[in-house]
């Protein structure tokens, strides 16, 4: 409880004893039951609970801003009031309990979206306090802010990373589950890249940073959830619009249902007006129409969707990507990186005039120079230091392959394309994966298979999806035909455009986008790698195993913190159950609010009922809204 | 130039109330109001003192909403 609340719940207490004691003296008929003593005594508990109620609305009148609800509430107490003088009644209690129900509301909506939103915020919290530098043999604490880049910090066990950097000194397991809100501890040595934002469980790291704090990965993320409900959904938008409209209408309803019943029985029916009946129905028409349960549950949905995502490391960009993810019906992957893992390992040596290994080590030293993925892996399956003094020569042919000499031989190592250049028939492959075709003194030696591994959760990410009522998975790659189909079938994709340049991917997904009604969603998934045109043209972007990549960040609208493909499904039931708690607070308010009118309006209702369907739908909308932070089971 | 202030407001409908009075106030180009991080961001025009303007913000949002306060 902050200040204000405090001193809020103090008055209400107070004008409740003060209420209550002039009732109970009303019926021990220690209190007149009518005169300018009784009416003085009510007024001290209605001054103490509504005083700033009457004082805004005073100023709204003076500002012409009629139409809020401190100006409602004091046109319905200060009426009923009068109504009681009028009548004769002496009946003021009701205008006091309305007025002190109302501000019980208040104080409990002050306090329920304070609560949530400090929990949300600690949810969130994964700034670092602070960052120790050694200075003079001694550790101190300084502002993670104040560190430069190239400094160089201590980071003990147990302590959170504060800035990104490289490990100079040391090995440890990081914690990520910050980040990632998977709990996979990772080892970390020396010349590692580490992230801030982690956990460093075991040993001591020295850390030469590579970022200033405000560049750094965890300023990066908190500055996007913070964010990220800047950006309005429709259903935000359509509150907004409907409150404003909503408002003046009910005053106008108010003043109609005041007026035109008794001008109706005066003149046509020839009653009597019933002036008190109608202006007192009026008055609580006015109580009852409060449009604060709607206003402030649907922000709060959106931004209780938006936190218990990012705990599980899923950070959505603004409300209204949370909107469209709800409706995603087609999702397009990337394949490398996605689906699979981007690391190629060797599968297969066919053909082979050597031995296997003999024929891997003549391709591994042939590659050795190269830093590309297909050389790297050439480089692992050999498992051995390459000793370069054997190697001589070396040749890249672009788009064909390399040729060296090696311990003498000259070694041709390359696609199908470099053979036919050099002038060698070649056995071609049926296995799916890139082939390097091995020559060796100009005679054909056999091919090596080089294919990227599918990542293990991949298949169950595709039926999750499917589960998720996705209807249609489309996987692009740029990637062999053959490579492609064999991996689309091993993961149930439903279609495959393979054989595509970065260009072609931004036209298949506009293709795509075509196809689709308005009230689908298209989502591309991709590793934001040379994919960020795409990203951007999707109805929602995801960029996958963001943690580190800037570029990715900033294109994609969905950022998922590390690599898993089935967060994908889960990001989508995380959407979809914010967006079916949103819809469900503005059935349940507006559906209470117009019955509550219709009965106040026929005179069903009275004001207590009023003020307890306000209060009441405001407490259940804001609690509903709390369960979009709960997105565990999901 | 956008700029991004921490504001203390009491309600969501009070909040969407500054966001409109905002986004009226002279040098103002764009203005979001977030409710739930208390939180103002302003897009100035270009060639305006950000601290004038503000000043004249914060005017307009207090005669539309008496409660609500804005940290410049």
């Amino acid at each position: 409880m902050n200040k204000k609340q405090k001193k809020m719940l103090s008055r209400i207490l107070l004008s409740a004893i003060l209420l209550t004691a002039l009732y109970i003296l009303g019926r021990m008929e220690l209190l007149p039951a009518g005169g300018p003593v009784r009416f003085l005594a009510y007024m001290i508990p209605y001054g103490i609970i509504g005083y700033d109620i009457l004082l805004k609305a005073f100023k709204g009148i003076r500002n012409r801003q009629v139409f809020d609800e401190a100006f409602l509430m004091a046109v319905a107490t200060i009426g009923a009031i009068a109504l009681a003088l009028y009548s004769g009644s002496g009946d003021y209690t009701e205008a006091i309990a309305v007025m002190l129900f109302y501000q019980i509301g208040e104080w409990f909506q002050s306090y329920a979206v304070g609560k949530s939103r400090r929990n949300i915020s600690e949810l969130m919290d994964i700034r670092p306090d602070y960052a120790n530098i050694e200075q003079d043999g001694a550790l101190i604490k300084i502002d993670p802010d104040e560190v430069a880049i190239g400094s160089v910090i201590i980071i003990q066990p147990g302590e959170r990373i504060p800035l990104d950097g490289v490990i100079i000194e040391g090995s440890s397991v990081l914690n990520t589950a910050a980040l990632t809100g998977e709990s996979l501890p990772r080892d970390v040595k020396v010349d590692d890249e580490i992230i801030s934002g982690c956990i460093n469980e075991s040993g001591v790291l020295k850390v030469r940073t590579t970022k200033e704090f405000g560049d750094s990965t965890v300023s990066k993320i908190l500055d996007l959830v913070e964010n990220a409900t800047s950006r309005k959904s429709k259903s935000e938008d359509f509150i907004t619009k409907f409150a404003r409209v909503y408002t003046p209408a009910v005053v106008y309803a108010a003043l109609a249902l005041a007026i035109l019943p008794p001008f109706v029985n005066l003149l046509f029916l020839h009653n009597p007006a019933g002036w008190n009946t109608w202006v007192y129905r009026a008055l609580t028409f006015l109580v009852a129409s409060c449009p604060c349960a709607l206003v402030v549950s649907i922000p709060l949905s959106f931004f209780a969707g938006i936190g218990g995502a990012s705990k599980a490391g899923i950070l959505v960009k603004g409300s209204n990507y949370l909107e469209l993810l709800s409706k995603t019906k087609i999702v397009v992957f990337d394949k490398t990186g996605t689906l699979t893992q981007g690391v190629f390992e060797v599968s297969g040596v066919h053909h082979s005039v050597f031995s296997d290994e003999q024929l891997i080590e003549y391709a591994a030293m042939a590659e050795s120079a190269s830093s590309h993925p297909i050389s790297r892996s050439l480089q692992r399956a050999y498992g051995r230091k390459i000793d370069r003094s054997r190697v001589s020569d070396i040749r890249e042919i672009s788009g064909k392959g390399v040729t060296a000499q090696v311990d003498g031989h000259r070694v041709a190592a390359g696609n199908d394309k470099l053979m036919t250049s050099l002038g060698i028939r070649y056995i071609s492959c049926h296995s799916a994966g890139t082939i390097i075709h091995m020559a060796i003194d100009g005679n054909y030696a056999g091919h090596i298979v080089i294919s990227d591994v599918v990542k293990p959760q991949s298949k169950e990410a595709i039926t999750r999806l499917k589960a998720a009522g996705v209807r249609k998975t489309v996987m692009l790659t740029g990637d062999a035909q053959k490579a492609a189909d064999h991996v689309a079938e091993e993961l149930g994709v439903d279609q495959v455009y393979a054989q595509l340049l970065p260009a072609d991917k931004v036209r298949r997904v506009e293709e795509l986008l075509d196809q689709k009604s308005d009230r689908e969603t298209l989502a591309f998934a991709g590793d934001g790698i040379n994919d960020a045109p795409v990203l951007r043209r999707a109805d929602i972007g995801i960029a996958m195993g963001a943690m580190g990549s800037d570029a990715a960040i900033e294109a994609a609208d969905v950022v998922l913190m590390d690599d898993n493909p089935m967060q994908i499904a889960k990001a989508i039931r995380i959407a979809r159950k914010s967006l079916r708690i949103v819809y469900q607070n503005i059935v349940f308010a507006i559906g209470v609010k117009l019955l509550c009118l219709i009965l106040v309006a026929v005179g069903v209702a009275n004001m207590w009922l009023a003020v307890f369907a306000d209060v009441g739908v405001m407490v259940i909308a804001v609690f509903n809204a709390i369960r979009a932070l709960f997105v565990k089971n999901l | 130039m956008k700029k991004t202030y921490r504001i203390d407001v009491d309600c969501a409908a009070c909040a969407d109330k500054m966001e409109v009075a905002a986004k009226k106030t002279a040098g103002v180009k764009d203005c979001t109001v977030n409710f739930m991080t208390l939180k103002m961001t302003v897009e100035f025009e270009e060639d305006q003192d950000a601290k004038t303007v503000m000043k004249n913000v914060r005017a307009a949002c207090k005669k539309v909403e008496d409660d609500c306060e804005i940290f410049i």
